[in-house]
């Protein structure tokens, strides 16, 4: 407790003119922004794998096992922020069993459990039974075990068998999409529906939480895939590359024109709160709202893959855009989480003054701790990789045709 | 016509013996838990439902004195550092080029101390702040576990004991008027003092208000002092316009107020 009340009477020193003395504390952190930033990476994720299954994208097919390996290692994740961030993590299954239903944030668990278990567990059981059959059968002992206990014990590798698992793939993808927007709409909908913060209440935010997290799940499959070809030593398939750059750009456009829309809307409206939103955006948030979310996070990579759609470069340079693009957006998007949760709280509710946020280095809610949860999915997808081999061309590991 | 005259009383009908089955089916379940609502709960919830407790507030009367802050503080356990209140006084300058300060050293409690020249006011007042007890409160409406609640008579309340410390509450109040106390770390905020009402005293903060600014009473009750302020002020709330509905109503209310 005394070293929240150290940081207290730091903070107010950097108060500027009236808050309510309860806002001097800033409630949602490091933490909470990660959050959405992860669920935003689960939904794009999945939303570009939906396109080689549903939309018969066959040019991204390179990408498809690693984009729902991607999505299920950032969804394991996802809750960990939020449950650190409780102030009773050990009452958070209240949540499941006492859930509160005109509550927007009661109905987490089971968006969650549902794009978990009826979603991508069940896709990827399905996408991945054949191959885990084969490599059962090549193993032994325990790790025979262990792909067993994958499959669940179905071993039928039958032309009927391997339809039915292509089926149900497509029909989980089909059940995926909505979910996926469920997942990513329903965290934007936590900001939006709160009336008593204009900064988030919005009926475009489960929105723009959408096509931002479509952006950002591409843009980070792009990254990896381009990565792990270099790491593999394995040349980059141009083609599908070219084709994740055109979804990556839409996306953006699509992104770009909702935000702006929303900006637009706001300064036209010119409601109470617009001199302190625009105070704020002056004094508390120019570096991580206009430089690094509108002028490096969209505006540039935006220009970028406009000229690489335009005037293709040779594929070595444009392989270099497409991965710096990637990047900047991903710090774009981290931008656009970072600004939404904490720009939420800079500014007064009596639109008289604002504070600032001071992010620890150690401690729970610190920077290493958030570091941390931004690098296990990273740690978590390598070890899936392990036992669920995401590209096609592994051999040995090769879904069996018939 | 008649036809469907009919229908309809076939599905009534209908529908009817199918709520008889379901409660003859569901009541032997139900049964045990009636009797202890109506032995135990009721008989509480049917005498609080009779009150709707609200606050008033005489803007005009508060003095600034910070005496309300202090005693709540204590009565409450409120911790003493100057980032938690469960209800705090601003003190509003109205400058003669237009200009507002506010401010709320320590929540008002030590007094206030000004070094603007008088030449320079046209006017201040001072406006203590509290939970709203909003009739449709959002802070309610978003806790995921219902950890904090509207009682029959009207007081929001935070169960300390199964909040789990979220915060969501916290950021969905227009008022600034909860806090995450850092002791127990739950969301926690004013509770009208229930544990004082339950006796049949006043919140410590009305208590010891040395004019009066505070009024504490009973909306439903024709006789109460509230009832009387209403008659003799012309009423307003803060922030009407997010239809939260508060039970702390100000005259003489300044329109920069939020």
């Amino acid at each position: 407790m005394e070293k929240l009340i150290e940081h207290l009477y730091a903070v107010m020193k950097s108060v500027s003119g009236f808050i309510y003395p309860n806002e001097v504390e800033l409630h949602w952190g490091f933490l909470v922004v990660i959050y959405p930033y992860l669920t935003g990476l689960v939904a794009g994720a999945f939303i570009l794998a939906s396109l080689v299954k549903v939309f018969k994208v066959k040019a991204l097919q390179p990408t498809y096992r690693l984009s729902l390996l991607t999505a299920l290692a950032f969804l394991i994740v996802a809750p960990l922020p939020l449950l650190a961030h409780l102030g009773h993590p050990e009452r958070s299954i209240e949540i499941f069993f006492t859930p509160h239903f005109k509550s927007a944030m009661a109905m987490f668990g089971f968006v969650y459990a549902w794009y978990l278990m009826a979603v991508l567990l069940l896709e990827i059981y399905f996408e991945y039974r054949a191959t885990l059959v084969v490599q059962g059968n090549s193993s032994r002992g325990l790790k025979k075990l262990a792909y067993r206990l994958m499959t669940l014990w179905s071993t039928d590798l039958s032309e009927k068998a391997l339809n039915l698992d292509r089926k149900a793939v497509y029909f989980v993808t089909l059940l995926g999409i909505p979910s996926a927007f469920l997942l990513h709409g329903y965290v934007g909908f936590i900001f939006g529906s709160i009336k008593a913060n204009p900064w988030w209440s919005s009926v475009l935010m489960p929105v723009v939480f959408l096509f931002s997290a479509i952006v950002s799940g591409i843009a980070l499959v792009l990254i990896i895939y381009m990565i792990k070809s270099m790491y593999r030593w394995r040349p980059i398939d141009m083609k599908c590359l070219d084709r994740l750059a055109d979804f990556l750009l839409y996306a953006l456009i699509v992104d770009f024109s909702l935000e702006f829309l929303d900006f637009i809307h706001r300064l036209y409206q010119s409601e109470e709160s617009i001199g302190i939103l625009a105070h704020m955006i002056e004094d508390r948030l120019f570096v991580s709202l206009i430089i690094v979310q509108l002028l490096l996070g969209t505006l540039i990579p935006l220009v970028s893959l406009i000229i690489m759609k335009l005037k293709p470069l040779p594929d070595e340079l444009r392989k270099l855009i497409f991965f710096l693009s990637a990047v900047l957006i991903q710090a774009g998007i981290f931008s656009t989480r970072w600004n939404v949760v904490v720009g939420g709280q800079l500014f007064s509710k009596s639109y008289r003054g604002l504070t600032i946020y001071k992010m620890e280095l150690s401690g729970i809610e610190g920077l290493f701790m958030g570091l941390f949860l931004l690098v296990l999915p990273l740690v978590i997808l390598w070890i899936l990789t392990r036992f669920l081999p995401a590209w096609s061309d592994e051999p040995a590991l090769n879904t069996p045709k018939g | 016509m008649s036809d469907c005259k009919q229908r309809g009383d076939r599905r009534k009908f209908l529908e009817t013996c199918l709520k008889l089955g379901i409660t003859a089916s569901a009541a032997p379940f139900l049964a045990p838990i009636e009797k202890l609502r109506a032995s135990k709960l009721s008989r509480v919830d049917e005498e609080a439902l009779t009150h709707q407790y609200g606050m008033g507030i005489n803007v005009k009367a508060c003095i600034g004195c910070g005496r309300c802050v202090v005693a709540c503080k204590e009565e409450n356990e409120v911790p003493k550092e100057p980032f938690f209140f469960r209800t705090w006084v601003e003190k509003y300058t109205l400058l003669v080029n237009g200009e507002t300060i506010v401010s709320s050293p320590n929540g008002g409690s030590e007094g206030f101390q000004s070094d603007i020249s008088e030449g320079e006011i046209l006017r201040s007042f001072f406006v203590p702040k509290l939970c709203n007890h909003c009739k449709n409160p959002p802070c309610v409406q978003v806790c995921p576990v219902g950890a904090t609640f509207t009682t029959p008579d009207g007081v929001v309340l935070v169960d300390k004991d199964y909040c789990i410390g979220c915060r969501y509450c916290i950021q969905a109040c227009p008022y600034g008027a909860r806090y995450l106390n850092p002791i127990t770390k739950t969301a926690d905020k004013c509770t009208f003092c229930y544990h004082r009402l339950s006796k049949g005293l006043l919140p410590a903060c009305v208590e010891v208000c040395p004019t009066q600014a505070r009024i504490f009473g009973d909306t439903k009750l024709r006789s109460s002092r509230l009832t009387r302020f209403f008659r003799f002020n012309e009423i307003q709330v803060l922030k009407p316009d997010l239809n939260t509905e508060p039970q702390v109503f100000y005259a003489r209310l300044d329109g920069t107020v939020r």
